[in-house]
């Protein structure tokens, strides 16, 4: 059996007409539930168990001017969300990671941190990335309103059995290649759409070896590739991270919990609807030049040419990529001028991403706008400690409070038309970070490369001369 | 939730791949509590400029502004799994969209807002959005319960769709009404579950 299938099956409550009515573990909410609640509100239902509901104020927080709390909010219809939310999770006795909490941040950087998020769980998520959470070795998903009032409400979803696709990556990754390349590769090798309706389980040396910061950059995009799911098999890594966090089992359920979370991994002879593989060895650091994840590619190459592709679907898409991107076809990755940078969002804003961002941080200036918007206050606190802030004052980067800021732009920060910006976010689609912004997916050393040159650039250049 | 039986209408070809849902809901409108302004704020900046006015875009101009039916190209609906982008769908007024594949978070949205998610072939969708273009305002009929899409040529097309899918959109059947009869199922379940995992439910030591 494969992981999936046996975490899936443990979950199932009952089967209807070839739906499955399987129980949530636990439900992951913002600001954006507002529709969930409005929804129950019209069915006056009540919240199932509030105890398996945890809140997290993220995408409506400024990143500014955060010691006067909700009242530092200066924009009504933006403080308006993050009150609704207090008001909605206070109402129905719902943990919530406010504003004001020593541990905010974003719902797929707080429940690791906290040991919310544990091998073997069903997480569903008010959000697309809750794949994140599936580095942990357990299923996570994100659904929309309707879903999530169903999960609010009966602590449960109906779901069809989905497909598995299991993505082998083996071999050492080179000097200066990231969790972020190895994922931006394997979207630009399946494409978009390429894991719909599948589950995918990350598997290889690559992700072996990996921290898991790493594996949850990974698991993140996995909804790029079109999988609603992504995961990994949790091993002494997983434990290690997990124990002693506050919501983790402890003494004897620890060890009782550990026996249950060491089953999980997919048995030897598992057998999954699709296999891709790719060779670690070969992936380069990765930059988006288009619209979709998928129009990714390596540093070193350049902006394809509609011309040259054959399908004429592709090529009028590409074209139209371009025209909204403003580049010529044919022109090198590395002569793309950028206006800002963002390093931040739930893909790679976690403690291992600032160090590597710091570490080409030292070796210059910023050029251009570039905001470090840790994900937590936990990360945010732990960089301090380590004096990665000073590294990125002195560098002359913005050092700013958590939340999801500039990588979906609706608490305030957003680029403005027209602007170009190295991202270490997770989507480059059209005005996703403002109306008319430009977006380049970097990961956090390319972007902060890209802030020392003000260009993209290949980090090992930059790295090798360090 | 509207059941969806049979709609004849005039159809929009949208020809583009990986239409994502901050193109049909740019974010700054998630905050929008569901209402008739979701009309407008479908494809929003797609189609408005700064200062309102409009842009060339295929939904502005009649006889596609009464679309409700669109067919388009692969992966529709990718990315943010908000509900507002299919709000906006439905008080423009679209009813059904025909695509070659949808992100699956998206098409379980519309079909859990009566809106009917249906996958046609690549070739069949491009053979359609083409008829369209050439007879712009021409319509398109989609009987669910038949599982046909009849195109603006008069051709039939069979589809494919989950009969539970089926079935809730023809009858108008939202969730909950379905889990509420497995109630006694689920609080078996959570016992033995939690007894299992008694850790999932303490109180926690920050
Ligand atoms: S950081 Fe971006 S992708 Fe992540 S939860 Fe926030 S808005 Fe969504």
């Amino acid at each position: 059996m494969t992981m999936f299938e046996k975490i899936w099956n443990r979950h199932v409550i009952v089967e209807d007409e070839g739906e499955l009515l399987l129980h949530v573990d636990r439900a992951l909410i913002h600001e954006g539930s507002s529709h969930a609640f409005a929804k129950l509100e019209a069915q006056g239902r009540a919240v199932a168990r509030p105890q398996q509901v945890f809140a997290f104020n993220d995408h409506y927080v400024p990143t500014t001017g955060r010691e006067k709390g909700v009242e530092g909010i200066t924009i009504p219809e933006i403080r308006n969300m993050v009150l609704k939310l207090q008001a909605n999770t206070a109402k129905h006795g719902i943990t919530l990671f406010g504003i004001d909490d020593p541990r905010q941040g974003i719902l797929h950087i707080v429940p690791p941190e906290q040991g919310i998020t544990q091998p073997g769980l069903m997480i569903a998520g008010a959000d697309s990335h809750t794949s994140t959470h599936g580095a942990f070795g357990c299923i996570a998903f994100g659904i929309g309103a309707s879903d999530m009032m169903h999960v609010m409400a009966t602590q449960t979803i109906w779901q069809r059995p989905q497909k598995t696709m299991r993505v082998t990556v083996d071999g050492r990754l080179g000097f200066g290649v990231a969790p972020k390349d190895v994922i931006l590769a394997i979207i630009a090798r399946i494409g978009a759409g390429g894991g719909t309706g599948h589950v995918i389980e990350y598997a290889g040396t690559a992700f072996r070896s990996m921290s898991m910061e790493g594996r949850m950059t990974v698991c993140n995009m996995s909804i790029e590739g079109g999988a609603r799911a992504g995961m990994v098999a949790p091993d002494d890594a997983t434990f290690a991270y997990m124990e002693g966090r506050p919501y983790a089992p402890r003494g004897a359920q620890w060890s009782e919990a550990l026996a249950l979370w060491k089953a999980l991994p997919s048995d030897a002879d598992a057998v999954f609807d699709c296999e891709v593989a790719l060779d670690g060895a070969d992936i380069a650091p990765m930059v988006t030049w288009g619209t979709s994840p998928e129009h990714a590619a390596p540093v070193t190459g350049t902006v394809p040419d509609p011309r040259n592709i054959a399908d004429a679907n592709k090529s009028v898409e590409i074209a139209s990529a371009l025209d909204y991107m403003a580049l010529a076809p044919g022109m090198a990755l590395s002569d793309i001028k950028v206006d800002r940078v963002f390093i931040g969002s739930c893909t790679n804003s976690r403690i291992e991403d600032l160090r590597a961002a710091a570490d080409v941080a030292r070796l210059g200036r910023a050029q251009v706008t570039a905001w470090v918007v840790p994900g937590s206050q936990l990360v945010k606190r732990q960089a301090e400690n380590e004096g990665l802030d000073q590294v990125f004052r002195a560098a002359g980067f913005e050092w700013r409070e958590p939340g999801c800021s500039l990588c979906t732009a609706i608490n305030g920060d957003q680029l403005q038309p027209g602007e170009r910006c190295a991202s270490t976010s997770n989507r480059n689609f059209r005005g996703r970070q403002g109306t008319g912004s430009r977006t380049h997916l970097v990961s956090p050393a390319m972007a902060a490369a890209a802030a020392l040159t003000g260009h993209l650039t290949d980090v090992r250049d930059l790295l090798g001369k360090a | 939730m509207e059941p969806f039986t049979k709609l004849t209408a005039i159809a929009a070809p949208i020809d583009e791949a990986n239409v994502d849902t901050n193109q049909l809901c740019p974010t700054r409108f998630n905050k929008v509590p569901r209402g008739p302004e979701h009309a407008r704020i479908l494809f929003h900046d797609r189609r408005f400029n700064a200062d309102g006015s409009e842009k060339e875009h295929i939904l502005n101009v009649e006889p596609f502004k009464r679309a409700q039916i669109i067919i388009t190209d692969r992966n529709w609906g990718c990315g943010s799994s908000r509900e507002s982008a299919v709000y906006a769908l439905y008080e423009f007024g679209i009813r059904c969209v025909i695509a070659p594949s949808f992100g699956d978070i998206h098409a379980n949205n519309c079909a859990k807002n009566g809106l009917l998610p249906l996958v046609l072939g690549e070739t069949e969708c491009v053979a359609m959005r083409r008829q369209l273009r050439e007879r712009p305002g021409a319509s398109v009929t989609v009987d669910l319960a038949a599982q046909t899409v009849i195109d603006a040529d008069g051709k039939v097309h069979r589809f494919d769709i989950h009969p539970v899918r089926r079935k809730c959109l023809l009858e108008g059947l939202d969730d909950i009404a379905r889990t509420r009869q497995y109630v006694e199922r689920i609080e078996n379940f959570e016992n033995a579950y939690r007894r299992e995992r008694p850790w999932l439910y303490g109180n926690i030591g920050h």
